[in-house]
C-alpha cells in the first residue's frame, strides 16, 4: 500500500463518542484507533473489580463506542485497533465479537493482545521508581496494579495474521498508530528513521481533537470555527512517514501549524527525545506546510534507535483525600473567606487532623494558580472556599467535611454552605513509574472470532 | 513596549506524574528570538514563585519557534494525589500568559488580541 488514512476514534475514556462514528462513516478510513487511558485508569479498574467481582475489566463505553463504529467500519472494511481491553482484553474481544454477530458479521477476526499486566512480577524485576529513586521492592505491598506500556509490535503481528479488529490492554499511545503504518507499509522494528516519523504522527493523533482545534479556542487569539462540532483527525499517511492532518470536510474546529505545534508539544519533555517503546521521536527536525484549509502537511519527523527498556506505571494504595467547600459573596467577601480559613487551620489544629498535605483554596482569586497568583488581583464579588487534605486513613480524611460541616452555625457571617450529599472522602490512587528490560515482557495473542 | 505575553505566543500543558510541561509556543517567527532572550528557565521558575517546587528546565524547538519548559514538582503530588483543583495543572500554563515581554515598536501590528 502506497498510502493509508488513520483516524482516531478517542483520546481517553471520557472522550466524544460522535466524532468517532463520523470518521467510521465519513472518513473513508483504512483504520480507526481508540485511545482510552489515562494514567491511573488500569488502576482504578483494579479497585473497581476488586469492589464488584461482576465489572469486567474493560472500557466501560466499549458498547457503546463499538455500536457507533461498527456499521461504518464494516461497511468501508476499516479495521479498528484499540487500547479499551484494560485489564481483560480477552473479555472485550469477546464482547466485541458478540457485537460484530449483532451486526451480522460473520468470520470476522478479533485480535486481544495481552501481556502488558505485571503485577505479580514487577516486585521481583526489581527496579528503582523514577520519580524517587527509591527501590520498587519498597512499595511492593501497596502495589495493585503494574502495567508495562507495550509498543506497536504484538499489534502488527496480529494484524499480519489476519486480524480485523486488535483490542489491546495498555500500549503506548502513539504505537495504537504506528502499527497499521509497519503493517501496511513493511516497516521493520529497527527502521528507526520510518518509525520515529510514524509515532511522532501518532502523537499528533492520539490526543484526538486536540488537534483539530479542540483545547485551543482562546477568543480574540486563537478562534475556532464552531467548536461545539470538533471532527477527530485523520492522517493521509505516504509510506515515507510523511502525512496531511485532516478532518472531514464540513465539521467544526481547525487544523493549522498552530494546532499542530501544540499537540507536537503536548506532554513531551525534550522534544528531540520523546521516548516511546519502539523509537526515540525527534520532532526538532519536522517541517510543516499548511497545504490546504484545515490541511496541514508534516514531514521529516526524526527518530533514534529506541531504548532497552520499557516504561511501567504502579498504581499504589496510597490513602485519601477528604475535599468540601463553601461560599461568601458581597462586599467582604474576601474578608470573610480569609477568617473562615483562619478558623478551620485552628479546628484541625484542635482536632489533631493528620495530614500529608492540606490546601485551603479561594476559587475566583487563587486556587488554580496558587503561589503564582498576582497578590493585586482585584477583589472577587464571590469567594469559594475550597479545602483538600490528603491523609493515611478514611477517618482522617473524614474530619475535613465535619469541620466545614460545623462553619454552617460556628463560623463566619453569611457563610453559604451545602448540604453534603456526596461523599467527601476518597481513596488515592499513586502512580508511580519504573523501568524494566523489554525482554522480561511478553506480549500474547488471542484469536476470536465473530 | 512592554506587552503580555498573552500578545506574543499560545501555550499548552501537559503533564507527566509530578511534571508539568509548559510549551510557549511563538505567534510568528519574529516573536521566537525575543522568547528566546528574555524567557529564560530562571525568569520562568520565578513567575511562578512557589507554585513549581522543583527544577524547571527549558528546551528549544527552533522549527517550531517554540520552548517546551519542563518544570518538576509542578503539579502537587501528580494526578491523583494532588489536592490541586485542577490536577492535571492544564491550566497552569495560562499564567505565563500574564508575563511582560519586551517588544520593538516595530513589531507592534504583529501582536495578537487587544
Amino acid at each position: 500500500m502506497s498510502s493509508l488514512r488513520i483516524g482516531a476514534g478517542s483520546a481517553w475514556w471520557g472522550d466524544r463518542i460522535e466524532p468517532a462514528k463520523l470518521n467510521a462513516e465519513q472518513g473513508d478510513l483504512d483504520y480507526l484507533c481508540f485511545e482510552t487511558m489515562a494514567e491511573a485508569t488500569i488502576s482504578a479498574a483494579q479497585v473497581r473489580k476488586r469492589r464488584d467481582p461482576s465489572f469486567p475489566g474493560y472500557d466501560t463505553y466499549l458498547d457503546d463506542r463499538m455500536k457507533a463504529v461498527l456499521p461504518g467500519c464494516l461497511k468501508r472494511g476499516t479495521k479498528v485497533i484499540s487500547n479499551q481491553g484494560w485489564i481483560n482484553p480477552d473479555g472485550a474481544a469477546q464482547r466485541i465479537v458478540e457485537l460484530l454477530r449483532e451486526h451480522g458479521a460473520k468470520g470476522k477476526k478479533v485480535a486481544a493482545v495481552s501481556g502488558s499486566l505485571i503485577t505479580d512480577r514487577i516486585a521481583a524485576l526489581g527496579g528503582t521508581i523514577l520519580e524517587n529513586g527509591a527501590p520498587v521492592a519498597s512499595i511492593a505491598s501497596e502495589i495493585i496494579s503494574a502495567e508495562a506500556y507495550l509498543g506497536a509490535e504484538p499489534i502488527v503481528e496480529a494484524l499480519r495474521q489476519g486480524a480485523d479488529i486488535v483490542i489491546t490492554g495498555r500500549v503506548a499511545d502513539p504505537s495504537l498508530f504506528l502499527a497499521p503504518m509497519m503493517h501496511e507499509f513493511g516497516w521493520c522494528a529497527d527502521d528507526f528513521a520510518k518509525l520515529g516519523a510514524g509515532s511522532g504522527l501518532g502523537h499528533l493523533l492520539e490526543c484526538g481533537a486536540q488537534v483539530t482545534g479542540g483545547y485551543f479556542a482562546d477568543p480574540g487569539f486563537k478562534d475556532v470555527p464552531t467548536p461545539w462540532d470538533l471532527a477527530f483527525p485523520i492522517a493521509e499517511v505516504e509510506s515515507d512517514g510523511s502525512a496531511v492532518i485532516a478532518k472531514v470536510a464540513g465539521t467544526g474546529g481547525a487544523i493549522n501549524a498552530m494546532t499542530v505545534k501544540e499537540q507536537m508539544l503536548y506532554e513531551v519533555h525534550d522534544p528531540a527525545n520523546y521516548i516511546t517503546p519502539d523509537v526515540v521521536v525527534d520532532f526538532t527536525t519536522a517541517a510543516l506546510e499548511q497545504v490546504g484549509s484545515d490541511r496541514m502537511r508534516v514531514t521529516n519527523i526524526g527518530g533514534k534507535p529506541r531504548t532497552p527498556t520499557l516504561k511501567v506505571s504502579m498504581g499504589c494504595m496510597e490513602g485519601f483525600i477528604g475535599e468540601d467547600m463553601f461560599f461568601y459573596a458581597g462586599p467582604g467577601a474576601l474578608r470573610r473567606a480569609q477568617l473562615a480559613k483562619q478558623i478551620l487551620q485552628e479546628r484541625f489544629r484542635i482536632v489533631g487532623l493528620k495530614a500529608d498535605d492540606l490546601r485551603i483554596d479561594f476559587l475566583g482569586l487563587n486556587a488554580i494558580h496558587g503561589e503564582a497568583s498576582p497578590p493585586d488581583a482585584p477583589e472577587p464579588y464571590e469567594v469559594a472556599v475550597r479545602v483538600a487534605a490528603r491523609t493515611k486513613t478514611r477517618e482522617e480524611a473524614l474530619k475535613v467535611g465535619r469541620e466545614i460541616d460545623g462553619m454552617a452555625v460556628s463560623g463566619v457571617a453569611m457563610t453559604g454552605k451545602r448540604v453534603p450529599h456526596q461523599d467527601r472522602a476518597r481513596e488515592i490512587i499513586g502512580v508511580w513509574s519504573t523501568l524494566v528490560p523489554r525482554e522480561k515482557v511478553a506480549p500474547v495473542i488471542t484469536w476470536y472470532e465473530s | 513596549m512592554q506587552v503580555k505575553l498573552e500578545r506574543v505566543a499560545h501555550v499548552r500543558s501537559g503533564d507527566k506524574g509530578n511534571t508539568s510541561n509548559i510549551a510557549v509556543i511563538a505567534y510568528c517567527d519574529e516573536f521566537y528570538p525575543l522568547l528566546k532572550a528574555q524567557l529564560t528557565a530562571a525568569r520562568f521558575k520565578a513567575f511562578y514563585r512557589g507554585a513549581i517546587k522543583g527544577e524547571v528546565t527549558r528546551y528549544e524547538a527552533d522549527n517550531l519557534a517554540a520552548l517546551n519548559f519542563v518544570a518538576e514538582g509542578a503539579l502537587g503530588g501528580g494526578v491523583s494525589r494532588s489536592l490541586s483543583l485542577d490536577n492535571y495543572g492544564k491550566a497552569l500554563s495560562a499564567a505565563i500568559l500574564g508575563l511582560e515581554i519586551e517588544v520593538p515598536e516595530q513589531y507592534s501590528n504583529l501582536l495578537r488580541g487587544g
